[in-house]
């Protein structure tokens, strides 16, 4: 295996950095969005659920839309190979996303009982969906794909969903509940903040149990993801992992919100660097057959990768700068206003 | 069918479908910006109203569009893998960009201006509706960048059967980015402002909500006229540059077989055929050395005909020919509607001409129509090739899905954005059948009959038509 130059290392971080961030940010949104029917019941609990998250769910799913590009960009291969190997998951994930955006634009928009019932049961949907396909992609990413000897998926559709990779389906899906009952502790009060406290502390809890089967079955499914952790750094981030899993109970129960859902969102990236850790330099691990797509065989030329490197080092400050404003500005509880907003 | 049937089909719907949406919110953000610019500045509350009105309009639109864009993006890698492949290395840098330097501002921006009204001041506010467009803008600028280079590719290599970047700025400013930006951004500015003038149109006519309707319409109109003006420079751009770098989907664009001087500007009555090396020539007018003047500004030039290509390098000529003279002919109605109304506001009679009032009703749609027809016209004109030249759309298809996989995610995505282009349409229609907010004070949804409301030029000695019917009732 060919060494990577610093420029397709610096893009095999860069990529796992974009999707640590969607995975944080519109985490909460697809956490929020699973708990729905459960944490609001009534049409006002509802509303205060939406506006929680609607100044900010649609620049959190920028930061998927960014991730795509960036590997589009960096490791064309990669994209080409597994968004058409993936084809039918993507298209459900592609479809429950547009469910999920058009829930949150037009409930508000009629009154009607049948028509908001429907939306929050599409809202739902739109946000389960994602939540578990996201983790059976990765699942199939840590065992493996067939690959053909033109780095194509030589498997079908049955074949991505094996019980290992529904395993890791289940931990994304945890994981974001955790997240999104996190999220609500901050924008809620009273009986919504309190169901939604359950949902965070079931959600960990799952995440914790979900973690343990996962990792455990990794050593069977995926044994050559433990290869990187011979080296003692590579435990950084399943030590972070286990530290804020640890804390963020005890962060809840002292009614730390703004820690608890810091923490929750670093369990978030803990784990997201737990297998990025695991996988480097490889993006798309062969399985059985075909040779494994990795950040030096399938990157692009140093150029778009330099061209690249500059619009990322003069753009993503600014976005985190603004971004971080608009997160203040709207900082503190949901107040529902009749004209503006969901 | 095949897979690559399919994918054609899905990839023209998605595109099609998705495009609509940004056509409409790339103009309306500017002109959002406006109102809110003018809101801030003079302090009327009637501004607000109008600015919150539309931002309403726009936060409908803008959901759809971004919805349905992240399906464009993924797609290139589900239905056209080795395309993706290929120019990955050119093609995907621009989508990424257009994520970090355009998806980011529009969509936080947006959600400050729309959820954030009464945490900002009003300074702020101004600047984020700001911010949305340059967002739009900006969005435009490197998906066109990307979709330009498919026209005509620059700054590249092949090496190993992969497109390999040369040169990020030939690339970046290939010979047809500049005009068919400026063509795209003056297309979405004509179509938001017909929209705005449609809809202050009708108000103006139903006599309801006349104070919005009365600050809208002079910027809508002032809008719409410039930006059809525009389209007719920037169109001539575009087609001078077609005529200079993709001969082949010039001559399908204006069904031309042989090779000739002073080519007249020629309109068959009877559309041409695939098979233009033995159509007879049917009835048509000709207006003698017209095209070889409007394309290299020398009646006598000479243009290259298909006879000069492989038959199996020809473009599907019957589509491209008629979308592009189908939108021609709607730019030029387009134009003439707005340079009466342009005329009939200088003189300020416009809100007494019901008739013009009523056209401009009518063609609310037809900017978006032509911009449908242009894209036809410059995609379809590309065909048989992917990227110009360099390879072809059978070649880019993705070769591990099967026909059924398509078809499957293609009846789901007919299925689904049926039913949104449906709920857009009804929402739309109901949020502008409710309007804007009332003004503050006034009874229930009486107009106030103030002359306050007139637009300039107006005089308070002629009747607003409002004035002539009964104050309607908005509820």
């Amino acid at each position: 295996m060919a060494e990577n130059t610093f420029l397709q290392g610096t893009w095999f971080l860069l990529f796992g950095v974009l999707l640590v961030g969607y995975a944080i940010l519109d985490g909460f949104d697809l956490g929020v969005g699973m708990q729905h029917l459960y944490t609001a019941r009534t049409d006002r609990e509802r509303r205060t659920l939406l506006n929680a998250i609607g100044p900010v769910w649609d620049g959190n799913e920028v930061w998927l839309i960014t991730a795509g590009g960036a590997l589009f960009a960096a490791f064309p291969r990669v994209y080409a190979t597994v968004f058409s190997g993936f084809y039918l998951a993507l298209m459900l994930v592609l479809a429950a996303l547009i469910l999920r955006a058009v829930s949150l634009e037009f409930r508000s928009k009629e009154p009607g009982r049948g028509w908001r019932t429907t939306w929050d049961a599409a809202f739902s949907i739109g946000s389960i969906l994602p939540a578990i396909l996201f983790g059976v992609a990765i699942g199939n990413v840590m065992r493996g794909v067939p690959l053909t000897a033109d780095a194509e998926y030589a498997g079908d559709f049955l074949g991505l969903l094996s019980p290992f990779a529904i395993a890791v389906g289940l931990l994304s899906a945890s994981m974001f509940l955790m997240q999104g009952g996190a999220w609500l502790q901050l924008k809620t009060e009273g009986v919504i903040r309190d169901r939604a406290r359950r949902v965070a502390v079931v959600g960990w809890v799952a995440t914790l149990v979900m973690w343990v089967v996962v990792t455990a079955w990794s050593r069977v499914e995926a044994p050559g993801l433990w290869d990187a952790y011979g080296s003692i750094l590579a435990w950084v981030a399943p030590a972070a992992f286990v530290v804020l899993a640890v804390a963020f109970p005890l962060l809840l129960r002292v009614h730390r919100e703004g820690w608890a859902f810091l923490a929750s969102s670093g369990i978030v990236a803990a784990l997201v660097g737990t297998l990025g850790i695991a996988l480097y330099p490889v993006l798309l691990p062969a399985r059985g057959s075909g040779e494994s797509l990795t950040a030096n065989n399938t990157a692009s030329s140093d150029l778009t990768l330099t061209v690249m490197l500059i619009i990322a080092v003069i753009g993503m400050p600014l976005v985190l700068t603004y971004t971080t404003w608009v997160y203040r500005t709207f900082r503190g509880k949901v107040v529902l206003d009749e004209e503006h907003g969901y | 069918m095949d897979a690559e049937q399919l994918a054609r089909i899905q990839f023209a719907l998605t595109v099609g479908f998705h495009f609509f949406f940004p056509s409409i919110t790339i103009g309306l953000a500017g002109l959002i910006a406006v109102l809110e610019t003018l809101r801030h500045r003079t302090k009327r509350e009637v501004y607000d109203r109008a600015a919150v009105f539309w931002t309403r309009i726009f936060a409908l639109t803008f959901a759809i569009g971004v919805a349905t864009g992240i399906v464009m993006e993924f797609q290139f890698g589900t239905n056209w893998a080795s395309y993706s492949a290929f120019v990955g290395d050119i093609f995907g840098s621009p989508l990424a960009a257009e994520g970090i330097l355009a998806f980011f501002l529009e969509s936080v921006f947006l959600g400050l201006l729309l959820f954030g009204r009464n945490r900002i001041s009003s300074r702020v506010r101004t600047f984020a509706a700001w911010m949305v467009f340059v967002g739009t803008l900006l969005s435009a600028v490197w998906i066109l960048i990307a979709n330009s280079w498919m026209q005509t590719p620059a700054g590249y290599e092949v090496i190993d059967g992969q497109a390999r970047l040369t040169d990020f700025f030939a690339a970046a400013l290939n010979p047809s980015t500049i005009p068919r930006y400026l063509h795209t951004v003056s297309s979405a500015l004509t179509a938001s402002s017909f929209v705005m003038l449609g809809v202050s149109a009708w108000y103006v006519l139903k006599g309801k909500h006349l104070d919005v309707a009365k600050v809208c319409l002079p910027i809508a109109l002032v809008a719409a006229f410039v930006g059809s003006g525009l389209m007719f420079v920037t169109g001539d751009m575009s087609s001078v540059q077609v005529a200079n770098t993709q001969p082949a989907k010039f001559a399908g664009i204006n069904a031309l077989y042989e090779t000739r001087s002073g080519v007249p500007l020629t309109i068959p009555l009877i559309p041409p055929t695939q098979d233009l090396a033995n159509q007879e020539p049917g009835p048509r007018i000709e207006i003698g050395g017209l095209l070889s003047f409007l394309t290299y500004r020398d009646p006598n030039a000479s243009i290259t005909g298909l006879a000069e290509f492989p038959v199996e390098d020809w473009p599907p000529i019957t589509i491209t020919w008629g979308a592009y003279h189908l939108m021609v002919l709607l730019g030029t109605a387009m134009l003439l509607v707005m340079v009466f109304g342009a005329w009939f506001l200088w003189r300020g009679s416009v809100w007494r001409r019901k008739t013009w009032l009523k056209l401009a009703v009518l063609a609310t749609p037809l900017p978006l129509i032509a911009i449908m027809l242009g894209w036809t016209t410059a995609e379809v004109g590309r065909q048989p090739w992917i990227v110009y030249d360099l390879m072809r759309t059978s070649d880019g298809v993705s070769v591990v899905v099967p026909a059924e996989q398509v078809a499957l995610s293609l009846g789901l995505l007919v299925a689904m954005y049926v039913l949104l282009g449906g709920l857009w349409l009804y929402l739309v229609r109901k949020e502008l059948g409710h309007g804007p907010a009332p003004a503050p004070g006034a009874a229930t949804a009486a107009e106030p009959a103030a002359p306050a409301g007139l637009p300039p030029g107006e005089t308070p000695g002629e009747t607003p038509p409002q004035a002539a019917q009964p104050a309607p009732s908005a509820g």
